[in-house]
This record gives C-alpha cells, structure tokens and sequence, in this order.
C-alpha cells in the first residue's frame, strides 16, 4: 500500500482528475485563455461564455441563481467579504454582529477585526456536542443585531448545525444571515430557495477544485447589499473587482457539476467507510468520539484517545496524513480552540485525530489506519504513566502534579 | 517538526521503558510535570549496596522529545553513582538530543526527573 496514507480531506482535496482536465483547457494559446471581460473580441466572450457556464453549475448544486454567485479567491476571502460588507452596508441600523465560538479562523478573525472598528460581538458557546440552539441564537439576539454567522459544516468535528431553523429566525427577526459552508458542499444537501440564508460561503478546493478559488452567494430576493472589500474594474457587480481567473473558475464550476451529480453515491459509500474505521477503533479503552453523533457528516470524525500525547500520537501515526487537535507540532502549545469550547479538557483536546475520509479513500487504507491507530496506542500506553494510574484507579485530578 | 535522528530513533526504540516495585527498598521513583503541560515522566533507578545506579526504567506521557529524553537519561545514569547521576544538566541531554528550542523544557524536565528519583532514594534511606 501507497504510505502515507491521506486521510485529511477536510484540509484541501486532491482535484479530480476530471476538473484538472477540464482547468487545462483555459490556460495556453490553443486554449480559451481570454479576459472575461474582454468586450471586444471572441477571446474574451469565450471566456465569459466558459465562465457564465461555471457559475451556473455552482448555482445548480446549491438551488440558487446564478445571478446570486459571486467569485472570490476562497472561503475565507467570502466570510471577510459577506461579513465585513453586510456589516459596513447595515452599520447605521445596528452595530452589533453574533457568531459561534467554533468559528473557522477566517470568520472569528474577521469578527475581531470588526470588533476593533467598533462593533459588538457576541460569541456564543456551543453545547458540549458542538451544536448551537435556537434558545441560545434567541437570548442573544438584540434590537441593533444586524448580522449572524454560523457555519454549516464545522470542520474540525463535522456536526451540522440547524441552519434551516436559525434562517427561519434570522429572517423573522430581519437580520441577515450568513453561512460559511466550506465544508458543507457536496457533503450535504443544500437548497437555497428553501433555506433562509442571506449569504453562503463556498471554497473550491474542499471539494475536488483547484484551490485560490471560491464563491459567495448573495441573495436577490430579498436583496442583500454588500459594501465592498475590493475595488478596481468593477467586476461581480461591483461586489469584487479584479480579473476573474476562468481555468479556476470553469474548474469550480466542473466540480461541483460532479459534486451534484455523485454527491449521494458518494456519501454512502464514505458512510460505510466512517462506520468502519468507527467499529475498528471502539473497543480501545478510554477512546470518544467529539461532537453530536446523529448532526454530523461521515466525512470528518474526530476522535479523542485518552492518556496518550498528541504530538506523540502523530509521531506514531506517521504513515497516515491526518490532523491533530494538538498544535504541539506549531510553536504554539496551544490546544485546539474549538474542542476546547466544547469544554473538552486541555490534556484530551490535545491527544484528539481528526480523521477526515474523501472521494479516494479505500476500504484497505481504511483497515490499515485501524490497524495502525491500535499499534500506536498500545505503544503510546504501555509507555505512559498516565494509563498507569488510570489502570490502578487513580483520579488523576486529585494528584499533586509539579508542575513546571 | 524536523528532530534529529537521536531524537526519532530513542522515541521508535524506547531504551529502558517499564516500571519497578516501587516498595522494593533499593528502588527510587521521580515523578515530574503535569498532563495540562503535556509531560509527565516517571523515573526510577535501582540502586546497589554501593551507592551505585543499577538499573533505571521510565514511563513516559508526552511528545517525541520527552520520550527521547527520558529513554536517554534511563541510559546515562547506569553505572553512575548517585553523585554523578546528580550532574546530569539538561543542557547535556539537549546537546545529545540536538533538541529543537520550543522542546528545550523536556531535557529540563529529564533533569528534574533524575534529581526526583535521587532525592525519594535519599528520604527513603534516612539521608
């Protein structure tokens, strides 16, 4: 078997061997590598034509129009976009903006930022289960609440959060409403005209794209304006200038085409992989699963192993690419923000693997990752003091650790 | 993050890994750190009639260079006595280990261990 083995599809994908195909058909002389928004020429409508097509498909996966697709350079770039511009356009009807503490980074900074030039925010804690409710959504909501950001896909733990009833909220209380989904494309079913969300987050390269290329949604009915991030040519409809990159986009457009077409296939079949690895590694002690257990994808599980290390996990997991909840392997000894607002403990936080399975993964890579995950954990435990005590029915809380 | 091959090569093939009867009489235990650290080593010698290092076995709960750390003090302090063993400084073990800076405090750590271990040996034995 090929080592290591990739099992951090949450991270980035590989591109399909079908987009890249595709991609390569817009870039040299022989190909459709015109400016869109060339006027003045078939190059240029080539390119527009080839990017008119793209934005299509992405709308068709998502049941919006294709009017309502904006491109950026990514999911972050759509949440500092959807955010900072709903929040700079509505500021003079309120000031205050609410989000979640397991915010990607790129949302949660975004808020900070806003909270630097003036703005309140409320972060508000999840359950233990990494779910948000509507009671809590509620308590928090005040008469000068202009903007809600909750993503739909968490990427560390995979819970989908009830983005159907904190729409229906948003809408009846006139706050708009935005969705980071980088992880929710292709991975869940996802109706825009059903859904009330006001602005959706989309990334290429978590699913199957070319990465540098995302997408934002804006809703036209009812409109929502944005104030813009980027100036320039005027491009997206004054939204977001500058020179659209057609082999990324024509890319984006293909995978999600695909996304839409296998996405159903595809989830059972990475369903019946979750369940294995799940079934390979429940009879080792002290092993949790994070986060809720029946609102989640199969895509990303995250596991926490008990009275083992995490960057020593990692060491002994070195043949499977997977990510670690510990950021011990960092300068930074820091672990993971958003297992810790699960209110997880710093020692458990730091010895969780989050495994994330995508369109490649095999059944033998999964049996191997069993395989190997049981190896490092018997090492790891017959080496630790720790499991030790666990073992001779020591509350490790009640010990005077010297702590250093 | 890039360790030296010592580092990776104590950390695969652990030296000394395992524990004593802690009430055996020549058997001394130091225990350091805290698991909200992310280190906890536990170090016990075996020491003879003479005063000297026997044996030494270690448990370890932490990254690689903890590990590495600790499987190399278990090596360096067979054969010393307990004066000797008491010159072990972590700036020692880091050298031989070729630690990368942010680890630097698990060769501390190793050094505490060892000077633990000394000391329960030395209030065990009245002195």
């Amino acid at each position: 078997m090929k080592l290591p083995i990739y099992l951090d599809y949450a991270a980035t994908t590989p591109v399909d061997a079908r987009v890249a195909e595709k991609m390569m058909q817009f870039l040299t002389m022989d190909g459709e590598f015109g400016n869109p928004a060339s006027r003045s020429h078939r190059f240029g409508w080539q390119a527009e034509e080839a990017v008119e097509i793209a934005r299509s498909q992405i709308a068709e996966l998502i049941n919006a129009d294709p009017r309502e697709i904006v491109f950026t350079s990514g999911a972050t770039e759509s949440n500092n976009l959807a955010i900072k511009g709903a929040a700079d356009f509505y500021r003079k009807k309120g000031k205050h903006l609410i989000t979640v503490k397991t915010e990607h980074k790129a949302t949660l900074d975004t808020m900070r930022q806003l909270e630097r030039e003036g703005y309140e925010v409320t972060y508000l804690e999840p359950q233990t289960d990494g779910l948000v409710t509507i009671a809590m959504l509620e308590a928090a909501i005040r008469p000068d609440t202009t903007v809600v950001s909750v993503m739909f896909v968490n990427n560390e733990i995979g819970v989908v959060q009830d983005i159907a009833a904190i729409g229906e909220l948003c809408r009846s209380k006139g706050i708009i409403f935005h969705v980071d989904s980088a992880q929710a494309a292709g991975k869940v079913d996802i109706d825009l005209q059903t859904l009330k969300v006001d602005l959706m987050s989309f990334s290429a390269h978590k699913a199957y794209g070319p990465k540098g290329i995302g997408a934002l949604f804006v809703r036209r009915k009812p409109r929502i304006r944005l104030e813009a991030q980027m100036h320039g040519g005027g491009h997206e409809r004054g939204m977001r200038s500058g020179t659209l990159p057609t082999h990324q986009i024509v890319a984006m457009g293909e995978a999600f085409r695909l996304a839409k077409l296998e996405m159903h296939d595809e989830i059972q079949r990475i369903t019946v992989l979750r369940d294995r690895l799940l079934n390979g590694v429940k009879d080792i002690e002290q092993v949790f699963l994070n986060g809720n257990r029946e609102h989640r994808v199969p895509h990303i599980t995250n596991i926490s192993f008990n009275y083992v290390e995490g960057e020593s996990l990692i060491m002994a997991l070195k043949d499977i690419a997977v990510s670690s909840g510990s950021a011990c392997t960092s300068a930074s000894l820091e672990p993971s923000y958003v297992l810790r607002a699960l209110g997880m403990s710093d020692e458990l936080a730091h010895s969780s693997i989050r495994f994330s399975i995508g369109r490649y993964t095999t059944e033998a890579q999964i049996d191997h990752t069993i395989k190997i995950v049981h190896q490092a954990i018997e090492k790891l435990r017959a080496m630790s003091p720790l499991w030790d005590m666990f073992k001779d029915g020591v509350d490790l809380n009640t010990v005077a650790w010297v702590a250093h | 993050m890039a360790y030296s091959n010592k580092v990776i090569d104590h950390y695969e093939n652990p030296r000394n890994v395992g524990s004593f009867d802690k009430d055996d009489a020549s058997v001394a235990t130091g225990m350091v750190g805290a698991p909200a650290c992310g280190d906890v080593m536990k170090l016990q010698i075996k020491v003879n009639a003479e005063g000297i290092i026997e044996d030494a076995k270690f448990k370890t709960y932490g990254c690689g260079s903890a590990i590495a750390s600790s499987s190399l003090v278990t090596e360096w302090v067979k054969g010393k006595s307990l004066a000797e063993a008491q010159q072990i400084s972590n700036t020692d073990i880091a050298q031989e280990l070729a630690l990368p800076p942010v680890k630097i405090h698990c060769s501390i750590l190793a050094e505490d261990a060892i000077k633990a271990a000394i000391a329960d040996y030395k209030q065990k034995h009245g002195g």
